[in-house]
């Protein structure tokens, strides 16, 4: 596939830019086969030209056309001049969609015809196809905007005059921003000349991780069992594992798993030396299948007489019926010594549904308060994070006070029970509440456990692309972290800036660290050799600063969040973030940096320099003269 | 003193309203003025006062086996849930404080026996600081167009505004006293707050008794004056803050609002802002969501909404926003009114000057808002607030939305206010408490016949002494912002956690950003100060130098160290004990000994920094000490 073909129209001239809380600008559109570019000659020819637009393609989740016709009579089938196309729901008024290649091709190179352009679908309006120079002068005098929402809830509009130019740059676009195959990705081209390639890709995570605790247990050990992604897909070549269970256990045991999960170590709490573990869900099945194996390496988390718990992030009726597919949760009989807990936590469609919902009432400027509460209120998102911060503190309080283990799990255990683990390590653990500590987190419990970041990032609220696996578990967890922030400013040595930047890169990025659904992918597609590390590039000093939290200072204690819901807010910052100025706000963080830094120096000029220049005076006298 | 029959009772239990924590056990004390109750279970002496005049309701709960319920209501939104031992005791607690907390005499108010032991000199300034001739002067007025006039000096035009009132030079007195006879208990339209810029004002006054057709023509004359005051407009806004249905109904009462057409150049707009009673129920509403025991998400926001409590907010706000736009982009002047123009109409008029103007974002700006458009043109605080055992349906929440208002500004505007959200809370109580003369009353006339002037003391003094922890640090100055120009749209408005759950500490953030920076900032303040107090020390070779600077750095340690604040919810005991201003007890000796380094050193050379003409009120609030020069 060559991405010329899906490029109709490489420029328009004139066209005009604007956004939410912006002035618009007119230049030149450039599509390149990943980005949009607009850019402005502001004083004439002299002027180097400014660029106005430098829109990753990958970014656009959805994009919509409206056309004005300025020199056509309004046919007779058409109530007003004005063509309002609504996206096209595939299935609906255009063909479906081919289906595109899924599985083990989605990393080779497709050279598959490209998905077929949305637009022709115009209604009255057949775009022209080969170019007849009646249709053209026709429809010289015409325009059209085009609406670009992107993934990260950014909305732009492009006024493109002439009608041809406006189809096909949409067209394009759309193209575009629906390339599947992970290698054809902007992260496979983008070569930033500050950065080496292998720089930033965290050198093996979970050996890191378990070196820290092999210092304080011998409990544990690694297993390379699943080195060749054999005995688990989704796992990393690594995992922690009890030491007296042998690999041939292992193996026994990731069969009665769903995906091959078989229960991994997670978190080592150090004050108590309990742990936290996560799994996929047990494959009993309707005939209460049992699995010694799997009991035994249960078994040997806990000594003669201890307890466990087992938090099931379904309800016990959501688990229960899972039976009838092959799933299951724990019998008490089978796992005498681990009690187990259910703390539903909504994921996949619903909570896809639930974003959209949300995105709609934050972008409807027409609503009043009552209604405005109202669709919060039914959106339900403020319950989905409540929820997440509810059953993250019962995992960290089984851990801490009830200094009992954890095992967690839903049904895949990539989703609902990442975000339990991750957070509850946020909340018990101060060494991940650093900005290195951070990205160690989301490299040990998102990525390479496996959450399938492709399928659930493939679009955000805006798409009505029919769904298939999307779901913003890890904005959720963002989001979590945020209300985390907010209630403890001083523990998070990030900022909300943080969160924003690794929201925008989960759904589009220059970089490669989200690319894909686990580590098998990455390796195929040498995700690792090709493209460069978000981290690098965060972690660049000029950037890093960036990120970091001016209020910033260590807190070696749990951080118990309230989740009460007058302590749970709505994250402005990101679903705000393009309606609402934040200038005010940003002025204000200016402010506290400055204060904070100010408070330094002056800690610093009132003792050292004045100090110096009192020393320094030959006059003055010392202690020891007098 | 006659009301309380038992003054201590022994074992009586304190829940807490939200965790399950283990209830704490000790002593209730009943003073002349305060509820005390001391925690006899905690390591540290814990103790909680509740000022009667705070209480809202007292409510006797059926008895369980622990013992006689009895649950306390504050007007600060303290909600206090005891068990008592005895029935016996419950009911003579119950009944002393239903008697202390509805006073029938005004002279039995707090206000007449506070006494802070301050001379008699200084109560006197105390009342001075706020003088609104100064602020009218700050207006440029008296000017070509507006004079301050002496025509209600005997409280003939209208007994509820004050003696001195600002009306249009044009404005003969047949017209003003014309007009008075054609508005709802004489209040005329007067001014409120001229922008300077343009010439464009913000008048106030009540509705006027037009019913279904009578005319006033000097009421005219009086807008037609207001008009011709602001040349540069050929028009005028008259806005009734009223719904329409209910500014229709009061015609038939023979009240009612401006004809368009009997008044040249006017336009007429309504702003539906509810009336006193809908408000007194959406607050019932709301407290009543803030109270359910761990409420789920849905609960919380449906409540929220059904209460309507942020959509009355959302009005006022707009139509703040509107008067100020008028005034600004327009260029147009406004005549605002309501009913009696005393609720509705001093929300609406002191926001608007709040966004209009710098002056009034800062700490005596603040103050000369409330003495001006509240305390002087006669919000009847007394029967809002309750203050004296009387008409229930009087009260209303009114003070507390516009307080509410200036606190949704703070959160989109962080850096306009010079003080926090902690000097809203401080007026918020003292309106209620009662404590300070300020806010006894419904208007100025009453206060002078109550001898409020000779025999209490003014809030304000009070506050500026505390200005330290009531000032914000990302204040940027009088000039950083003029108007402001607040998003209205619904997210922005934000529910009050701070306010309506103050006293519910488990839910708000474990970590105050506000007290440490206010640490950061006073540590800052101080260093400085030592440091020229250093400096100014070096010719008089008189100080062991190089261990105080050693001393010094400890103490920059000290500041730069953030507290450790954390109480999670379930946490058996208490937080480990940290001082409200976030720093560690520590810390407190440390700097308390430069503090005291500071005074002597100040002794000595008092001349060097404090030859300034401070004025006195701000110096005492400095050093928290009266300082006579």
């Amino acid at each position: 596939m060559e991405f010329s073909e899906l490029i109709k129209t490489a420029t328009v001239e004139s066209v005009l830019l604007s956004c939410a809380g912006q002035p618009a600008v007119k230049g030149t559109l450039c599509i390149t086969s990943h980005h949009l570019l607009l850019s402005s000659c502001p004083g004439g020819d002299g002027q180097p030209s400014a660029v106005e637009l430098w829109l990753l393609i990958r970014n656009v989740d959805a994009v919509e056309k409206r056309l004005v016709l300025s020199h056509r009579p309004v046919p007779p089938s058409v109530p007003s001049s004005m063509g309002v196309i609504p996206r096209c729901h595939p299935g609906t008024a255009e063909p479906p969609l081919p289906p595109l290649p899924r599985g083990p091709r989605q990393w080779a190179l497709t050279s598959s015809s490209p998905p077929c352009p949305r637009v022709q679908n115009v209604g009255w309006y057949q775009p022209p196809r080969s170019s007849g120079s009646p249709r053209d002068n026709r429809l010289a005098g015409s325009s059209g905007t085009i609406t670009l929402r992107c993934k990260d809830l950014k909305v732009l509009q492009l006024e493109i005059p002439g009608m041809e130019e406006c189809l096909n740059i949409a067209s394009s676009i759309e193209a575009l921003s629906s390339v599947d195959s992970v290698m054809m990705m902007y992260p496979f081209f983008h070569r930033p000349q500050s950065l080496r390639l292998e720089e930033g890709w965290p050198l093996l995570p979970v050996e890191q991780y378990f070196q820290q605790l092999a210092l304080q247990t011998t409990q544990w050990r690694l297993s390379d069992v699943n080195r060749d992604f054999a005995v688990c897909p989704t796992y990393p070549p690594a995992v922690i594992v009890p030491a007296a269970v042998s690999e041939e256990t292992l193996r026994r045991a990731a069969r009665f798993r769903q995906g091959g999960r078989f229960p991994v170590l997670s978190y080592y709490h150090s004050r108590n030396g309990t742990v936290m573990l996560r799994s996929g869900q047990p494959l009993t099945g309707p005939n209460r299948k049992r699995c010694a194996e799997d009991e035994m390496l249960l078994g040997s988390v806990l000594d003669d007489g201890e307890r466990g718990f087992i938090i099931d992030t379904r309800s016990a009726q959501a688990a229960k019926q899972a039976r009838m597919t092959g799933g299951g949760t724990e019998p008490k009989s089978s796992y005498p010594q681990w009690k187990r807990l259910h703390r539903p936590l909504e994921r996949g469609r619903p909570l896809q549904e639930s974003f959209i919902k949300l995105v709609e009432a934050c972008n409807d400027a027409s609503l009043g308060m009552d209604r405005w509460l109202g669709r919060l209120e039914s959106c339900r998102w403020l319950s989905h994070v409540k929820a997440a911060l509810s059953t993250a503190c019962l995992a960290a309080q089984c851990l801490d006070r009830e200094e009992s283990s954890v095992l967690v799990h839903g049904a895949e255990g990539t989703d609902t029970t990442l975000l339990v683990t991750a957070l509850a390590q946020l909340i018990l653990e101060p060494g991940c509440r650093t900005l290195k500590g951070f990205q160690g987190l989301l490299e040990r419990e998102w990525i390479q456990a496996g959450h399938p970041f492709h399928l659930r990032c493939a679009h955000s609220a805006y798409s009505h692309a029919r769904l298939k696996q999307e779901a913003p578990l890890f904005l959720l967890f963002l989001d979590c972290v945020w209300q985390l922030s907010r209630q403890f400013p001083f523990s998070l040595e990030f900022s909300e800036g943080l969160l924003l930047t690794l929201f925008d890169n989960a759904y589009a990025s220059d970089y490669g660290t989200f690319l894909c659904n686990n580590e098998k992918e990455r390796c195929l597609c040498k995700v690792k050799e090709s493209t460069h590390s978000l981290w690098a590039w965060l972690d660049q000093p000029e950037e890093r600063k960036k990120y970091l939290n001016p209020l910033y200072s260590p807190n070696p204690l749990v951080i118990w969040p309230s989740v009460e819901p007058q302590s749970i807010q709505l994250w402005q910052g990101l679903f705000f973030r393009w309606i609402r100025s934040s200038q005010y706000l940003d002025e204000a963080w200016a402010e506290i940096w400055r204060l904070v830094e100010g408070s330094n120096t002056a800690v610093k000029e009132s003792t050292e320099s004045r100090l110096s220049r009192s020393l320094s005076d030959p006059t003055a006298p010392t202690e020891n003269e007098r | 003193m006659e009301h309380i029959t038992t003054p201590k009772v022994e074992n009586v239990k304190l829940l807490d309203r939200y965790t399950n924590r283990k209830a704490a056990s000790g002593t209730l004390y009943l003073t002349a003025t305060h509820l005390i109750y001391v925690d006899a279970s905690a390591e540290v002496r814990k103790e909680t006062w509740i000022l009667h005049h705070h209480i809202a309701t007292v409510e006797k709960l059926p008895l369980t086996t622990a013992g006689c319920p009895l649950l306390i209501h504050c007007k600060n939104f303290h909600v206090a849930h005891f068990v008592i031992g005895q029935e016996r005791d419950c009911h003579e607690v119950y009944t002393s404080l239903l008697k202390l907390s509805q006073p029938v005499k005004p002279e039995e108010l707090y206000a007449f026996s506070y006494n802070p032991k301050m001379s008699k000199d200084n109560r006197e300034i105390g009342w001075k600081l706020i003088d609104l001739k100064v602020d009218y002067q700050r207006m440029g007025i008296p000017n070509d167009y507006w004079e301050i006039t002496d025509l209600n000096k005997d409280y003939e035009v209208c007994n509820t505004y004050p003696p001195e009132i600002v009306v249009p030079r044009a404005a003969s007195k047949a017209t003003v006293i014309g007009s008075s006879r054609f508005r709802s208990r004489g209040r005329i339209p007067v001014l409120s707050y001229l922008y300077k810029e343009n010439n464009a004002a913000i008048c106030r006054c009540s509705q006027p008794l037009s019913g279904f057709s009578a005319r006033c023509l000097e009421d005219e004359q009086m807008l037609q004056a207001i008009r011709e005051a602001n040349p540069g407009s050929p028009f005028m806004y008259v806005v009734d803050t009223r719904p329409k249905l209910n500014a229709m109904a009061n015609r038939a009462a023979g009240k009612g609002y401006e004809n368009e057409d009997n008044y040249d150049n006017i336009r007429f707009k309504f702003i539906g802002i509810e009336n006193i009673h809908v408000m007194r129920s959406s607050l019932q509403k709301l407290l009543e969501v803030c109270e359910t025991k761990s409420p789920s998400m849905s609960d919380f926001l449906t409540g929220l909404e059904n209460s309507g409590w942020l959509r009355h907010i959302k009005a006022v706000m707009d139509a703040s926003v509107f008067l100020a736009k008028a005034v600004k982009d327009e260029k147009a002047s406004v005549l605002v009114h309501c009913s009696d123009g005393w609720d509705r109409t001093a929300q609406v008029c002191s926001l608007a000057s709040l966004l209009l103007d710098p002056f009034y974002r800062a700490f005596k700006g603040f103050m000369v808002l409330i003495e001006k458009e509240w305390i002087a043109m006669g919000h009847k605080f007394s029967h809002r607030c309750g203050h004296l055992d009387g008409d229930p349906k009087e009260v209303s929440p009114v003070f507390t939305q516009f307080i509410e208002c200036v606190w949704q500004l703070m959160q989109q505007f962080p850096c306009t206010f010079e003080f926090n959200e902690h000097f809203l809370l401080e007026i918020h109580d003292h309106v209620y408490s009662c404590q300070f003369g300020n806010f006894l009353g419904t208007c100025h006339k009453e206060r002078e016949d109550l001898k409020i002037f000779e025999k209490t003391h003014s809030l304000w003094p009070f506050l500026l002494q505390k200005k330290q922890e009531l000032r914000n640090p990302l204040y940027r100055g009088f000039t950083a912002y003029k108007e402001l120009q607040p998003n209205t749209l619904p997210f922005s408005f934000q529910f009050w956690c701070g306010m309506y759950n103050r006293f519910d500490k488990g839910m708000h953030p474990k970590q105050c950003v506000l007290d440490h920076l206010l640490s950061c900032m006073n540590q800052k303040i101080k260093l400085e100060d030592n440091a020229s107090e250093l400096e100014n020390k070096l010719p008089f070779l008189d100080g062991p130098l190089p261990n105080e600077a050693c001393f010094l750095s400890k103490v920059g340690c000290a500041a730069s160290k953030t507290p450790m604040l954390n109480t999670p919810q379930d946490y058996e005991g208490e937080a480990p004990p940290v001082l409200t201003n976030g720093i560690s007890v520590g810390d407190i000796n440390v700097t308390s000994d430069v503090d005291q380094r500071n005074k002597e050193n100040l002794a000595n050379h008092r001349d060097l920094h404090l030859n300034d003409s401070v004025d006195v009120l701000n110096s005492e609030a400095k050093d928290g000490k009266p300082q006579h020069h």
